[in-house]
């Protein structure tokens, strides 16, 4: 199993009040699947996807994710970690505003030291995501779809074991949605990345192996999707 | 637009976030705390002194006159006195006084007065009760440093002249001399009868007749000024009145007034900029929820005025909590300026100056808030769906141009109302147009030299961190201006506070003479000299003194150059009249500067006639240049001379000065006495040198003014440190501005911070791509506001405040080493909770 998460619990103080979002969720990936996460809004998904990547500390429980304990490192071991394994593309892109494309997509590597080794790969990513014209732009001159394709380039560029996707394709339409799911399920394909992915398309859903569907912080369905 | 929405809307958004902008507000409330403690003491110093100005006189009317009151006017006092009104004399004369109880001997001030005198106030006397009994029944009060310097007790005897005098008690407070005044020249108090009978005044003495009059009735003493000016003017008399005295005290205060006028504009500037940094950082923070409420239709108008109304409630907030520190620093400032003020101040509230300072307080941040403020106007809706959305398109903005007029007349105005003068307000408000204008330009074209010579090989850390400087959204030219700015107003002061200081240090230095010996005959010279301990001989100059009027210049005397009422070239009576004690030299003095003509060595056609040099202010009044001839009378014989230079000289240099300087040999076989100035380390030596010196030649006298120089450090020290207190407000106020411009960009850092460690960076590599932006925008920066600082303060220093230039160097390198370390510094620590939370609390959308 490339993900193992035991009893998490994430609980924030609202307004002096205890509020659990997250309710002992056991959840276990194999390597090389595709996991969707569907539930309604509110129902935990993001919170949980943040807690599997590391983002954020759980109340109680652990995550081991490729067989390492993260909450029993620090943040800069987790961040390394991430650097390494771990890719994530955000509910709304976050690219850094003062980075071109191109700079944006080559971040984790640079992290590394690597940029200017595998600056063919960035340029590659953004060529199969339909942006070899728009490298030099910046984020605030891309539309949502683009940036959101930029994001995606980014969290593939260091090839991770594990890419975590919160609704990858809210912001685009039919057209483009299909060519970042397929480019998705390729990536998964190819580089045998583990994929989970928030979503609220059903019919997206139903490309993964398995769909897990949350529902006030609880797991309360886990079947084999279509893709299976 | 929908004001009371407006209202509601200021009033809910300002419950959020106005807390952690509100910080930085501290940056007005210190601007106003200083304008309201400058204003509130200028007024209290000026008030006390005016209600104490009787006291300070210790009379309403005084004549006074360096020689004894001529009969016209002891005419005109006698006939005053006749018909009621309270006269006493004074008479003021130096005399050696011995104390043998001690063998001590000492030049001391000695005053003879009448019964009355003051009449306004009261003298405190130990044992009490003896002012005036003891002086009219033959004995003597005396200051109580005189007790000191003389060592000798109350019942002692003095020698004063013929006369042997018992000290009654020792004159604790009389009220019309300022404390350190005592200090300096002590002085002793008999009756006039007894001055008499010690024979001390003989014709030709030295000394200050004064006649106190009692006039209470402001109409009479105006009759009295119109019916006898004419008298007084040519009798030479000085005619002074309460009122007057206090004005011309209340502007010998003002010594500070153009530096506490550069403190409180430097300090409420400071205040405006801080203001504007904050109003951006807020604006900034409330751009969503302002594009939110565009969306759903809220007016430009609306949302304008809503932000407004808080930028004035929390200009408001912090200007009001600016008036109640000014009022604490008003009650500090008398106690740390104690003994250096003519009278005692009693700090009052001024409605004036708390109201003008809450009004300018509010003002100034209502006109910095605007600029960014209209940004507001500006958000678009499109912001509320695109997060990153620019408006790229910058158009010509009437509003906006119509926000930075409103900024340049504030500026402008504060000028005008802080400098002593119009023209020099204005002449401020230029400079500081200037440095902005230069600061914004250094800026610009960093962000273009950056990206012109980019670091491409450099690590990763350190690219992103330069990029960040002319990348969309760099903050390279606001914070040039704001840190740049920051750091020039408080280099500035700084500077002109090191020369000040430096100034009041080098007229009291350390090796300076401090004793004083005159009435030496000339054979005397070197005979005095042997009495010296051997290690001052050396150092000890003996210079002539000649006694000599003018006769003539250019040939025609005097009486016929003043009868020319008309005439351009009519001498001042001053100048002309007076007894000139003249010397030769062979060098200028230390005090001396040449501004006009050559030294002896200088060639010079004079037609054989001997050179002689002036003082300016002498020149001045006696309409001559060089070139000019005057002819003087030396002991009954002539001599013509022509004026061969003009010397500018420093008269609070306490060194042997003169107005008009001989060629050396013309004055040879002339009558002269000497004085000597020497300078004798130690107290011991000195008390010894002067009880030989009366042994061995009672004419000479010496004056130790060593205890002056104590006394005057004293009242130097205490005003440094209300300089350096004063010059510390506009510090503070200066590392506020910094904290809140860098806080403009803290969220948007955080921001980036979070994500780059979703991304996999490390803590290490985070902190080394802000230090690289912060540290690169922090020296630069402030190098560039110190250098101006340096040009503005070379400019001023002369100028305005008349002292020497200083370079202070090593001050000025502690300001750049600590404000680059503390933008690094600050800049990181907005960024420190990224970089120990879990980032998905940043990232999450709000
Ligand atoms: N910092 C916080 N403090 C309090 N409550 C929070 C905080 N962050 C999230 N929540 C709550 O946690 C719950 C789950 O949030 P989460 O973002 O995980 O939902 P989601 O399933 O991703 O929803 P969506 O589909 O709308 O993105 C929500 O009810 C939210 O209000
Ligand atoms: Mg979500």
């Amino acid at each position: 199993m490339i993900i193992q998460a035991h009893g998490l619990e994430k609980t924030y103080l609202s307004g002096g009040h205890p509020l659990t979002v997250l309710r002992d969720v056991d959840l276990e990936v194999a390597p090389e699947s595709f996991v969707a996460v569907v539930g309604p809004s509110g129902s935990g998904k993001t919170t949980l996807l943040g807690l599997l990547a590391g983002l954020d500390r759980p109340t109680r429980g652990r995550v081991i994710l490729d067989g390492v304990d993260i909450f029993a490192s620090t943040e800069d071991e987790r961040a390394e970690f991430r650097a390494r394994r771990v890719g994530f593309v955000f509910q709304s892109f976050h690219l850094l505003p003062t980075l071109t494309a191109l700079e944006n997509v080559l971040v984790p590597l640079e992290l590394r030291g690597e940029g200017r080794e595998h600056r063919d790969r960035a340029v590659d990513l953004l060529a199969r995501v339909g942006l070899s014209g728009r490298m030099e732009h910046y984020p605030s001159q891309l539309s949502g779809g683009e940036q959101q394709r930029v994001a995606l380039a980014r969290a593939f560029v260091h090839r991770p074991r594990i890419l975590f996707a919160d609704e990858p394709t809210g912001n685009l339409d039919g057209e483009t949605e299909k060519g970042v799911v397929s480019i998705l399920e390729e990536l998964n394909r190819e580089s045998r990345t583990t994929l989970v992915l928030v979503t609220h398309d059903l019919s997206l859903a139903e490309r993964a192996h398995r769909i897990v569907a949350l529902a006030n912080g609880e797991i309360v369905s886990d079947r084999p999707g279509g893709g299976a | 637009m929908r004001f009371g929405f407006a209202v509601r809307l200021a009033a809910r958004e300002s419950r959020h976030g106005i807390r952690r902008v509100g910080v930085y507000m501290a940056s007005i409330t210190l601007g106003v705390a200083a304008l309201v403690a400058i204003h509130s003491f200028r007024d209290d110093v000026a008030r006390s002194v005016r209600e104490q100005a009787e006291i300070l006189l210790g009379a309403d009317v005084r004549l006074a006159s360096n020689r004894p009151l001529p009969d016209s006017v002891t005419r005109i006092v006698d006939s005053l006195s006749a018909a009621g009104v309270a006269v006493a004399r004074v008479t003021t004369t130096g005399s050696m006084v011995l104390a043998p109880a001690s063998g001590d001997v000492r030049l001391i001030q000695l005053q003879a007065v009448e019964p009355g005198y003051p009449f306004y106030g009261s003298v405190r006397t130990s044992p009490s009760g003896e002012w005036p009994i003891a002086l009219t029944e033959g004995g003597v009060l005396v200051d109580p440093a005189v007790l000191t310097q003389l060592r000798v007790d109350l019942g002692d005897t003095l020698v004063v002249g013929r006369e042997r005098l018992i000290i009654r008690g020792a004159v604790d407070d009389l009220p019309t001399t300022l404390g350190y005044q005592t200090a300096v020249g002590p002085r002793i108090y008999v009756s006039p009868a007894t001055l008499a009978s010690a024979g001390l005044l003989t014709t030709g003495s030295l000394a200050r007749y004064q006649a106190f009059l009692r006039i209470p009735d402001p109409e009479a003493r105006q009759a009295l000024v119109t019916r006898y000016e004419d008298v007084f003017e040519q009798t030479r008399v000085r005619f002074s009145t309460a009122d007057g005295q206090a004005q011309e005290l209340s502007s010998s205060v003002e010594f500070m007034g153009e530096f506490l006028a550069l403190v409180g504009l430097g300090a409420l500037l400071l205040g405006g900029i801080g203001v504007a940094s904050a109003i951006h950082v807020y604006v900034k923070e409330r751009r969503p929820s302002v594009a939110v409420l565009r969306c759903l239709g809220a007016r430009q108008a609306t949302l304008f005025t809503a932000y407004l109304l808080q930028a004035a409630g929390m200009g408001l907030a912090g200007s009001a909590a600016g008036v109640v520190l000014g009022v604490l620093v008003q009650r500090v400032l008398p106690w740390a300026l104690a003994g250096v003020l003519p009278v005692a101040v009693t700090p009052r509230i001024s409605l004036v100056a708390v109201s003008a300072g809450l009004g300018i307080g509010v003002w100034v941040s209502v006109m910095f808030a605007l600029v960014p403020l209209l940004e507001v106007r500006n958000v678009p809706p499109l912001q509320a769906l695109r997060r990153d959305f620019e408006d790229a398109t910058r158009r010509r903005d009437p509003a906006r141009v119509g926000a930075y007029l409103g900024v340049l007349g504030t500026v402008v105005l504060l000028c005008v109302i802080e400098a002593p003068e119009v023209g020099l307000g204005l002449g401020f408000a230029g400079g500081l147009s200037v440095v902005v204008a230069l600061l914004a330009g250094f800026g610009w074209s960093l962000t273009h030299v950056v990206r012109r010579f980019f670091p491409s090989g450099a690590p990763y850390p350190i690219r992103q961190g330069v990029s960040n400087l002319f990348r969309p959204r760099n903050q390279t030219v606001s914070l040039t201006v704001a840190l740049g700015f920051g750091t020039f107003v408080v280099g500035t002061i700084i500077q002109i506070q090191g020369s000040l200081l430096d100034d009041l240090r080098v007229s009291f230095g350390e090796d300076r003479p401090n004793v004083l010996l005159f009435d030496i005959q000339e054979d005397q010279v070197d005979g005095v000299r042997a009495l010296l301990p051997e290690t001052s001989r050396g150092g000890a100059t003996a210079t002539p003194l000649v006694s000599s009027r003018i006769v003539a210049i250019h040939g025609r005397s005097i009486a016929d150059l003043r009868a020319d009422t008309a005439s351009v070239d009519r001498p001042e009576g001053w100048a002309s009249r007076r007894e000139y004690r003249n010397t030769s030299r062979v060098e200028l003095g230390p005090a001396e500067a040449l501004v006009e003509g050559g030294w002896w060595d200088d060639p010079m056609e004079t037609g054989g006639l001997p050179r002689v040099s002036l003082e300016e202010d002498v020149a001045e009044s006696l309409r001559v240049g060089v070139g000019d001839r005057i002819t003087w009378n030396v002991a009954g014989v002539e001599i013509e001379s022509m004026v061969s230079s003009i010397r500018q000289v420093d008269w609070e240099r306490l060194e042997p000065n003169f107005f008009a300087v001989f060629e050396p040999g013309v004055l040879d076989g002339a009558p002269q006495t000497v004085i000597m100035v020497a300078r004798l380390e130690d107290a011991e030596e000195r008390a010894v040198f002067q009880r030989s010196l009366v042994g061995a030649f009672p004419n000479v006298s010496a004056l130790d003014f060593s205890r002056a120089q104590l006394a005057i450090d004293a009242v130097l020290s205490r005003v440094r440190q209300a300089i350096a207190f004063l010059g510390a407000f506009s510090a503070m106020a200066g590392m506020v501005v910094l904290m809140g411009s860098l806080s403009a960009s803290a969220s948007q850092r955080m921001r980036e911070a979070a994500l780059l460690k979703t991304l996999g960076a490390r803590r290490g590599q985070i902190l080394r791509i802000l230090l690289v932006e912060y540290v690169a925008l922090g020296t630069l920066a402030t190098a560039t506001g110190l250098v101006l600082a340096v040009i503005a303060s070379a400019v001023m220093v002369p100028t305005l405040f008349q002292v020497a230039f200083h370079l202070h160097a090593g001050t000025l390198a502690a300001i750049w080493v600590s404000v680059a370390v503390l933008t690094a510094g600050v800049g990181l620590l907005g960024s420190r909770r990224v970089l120990t939370q879990p980032p998905l609390e940043v990232l999450r959308d709000r």
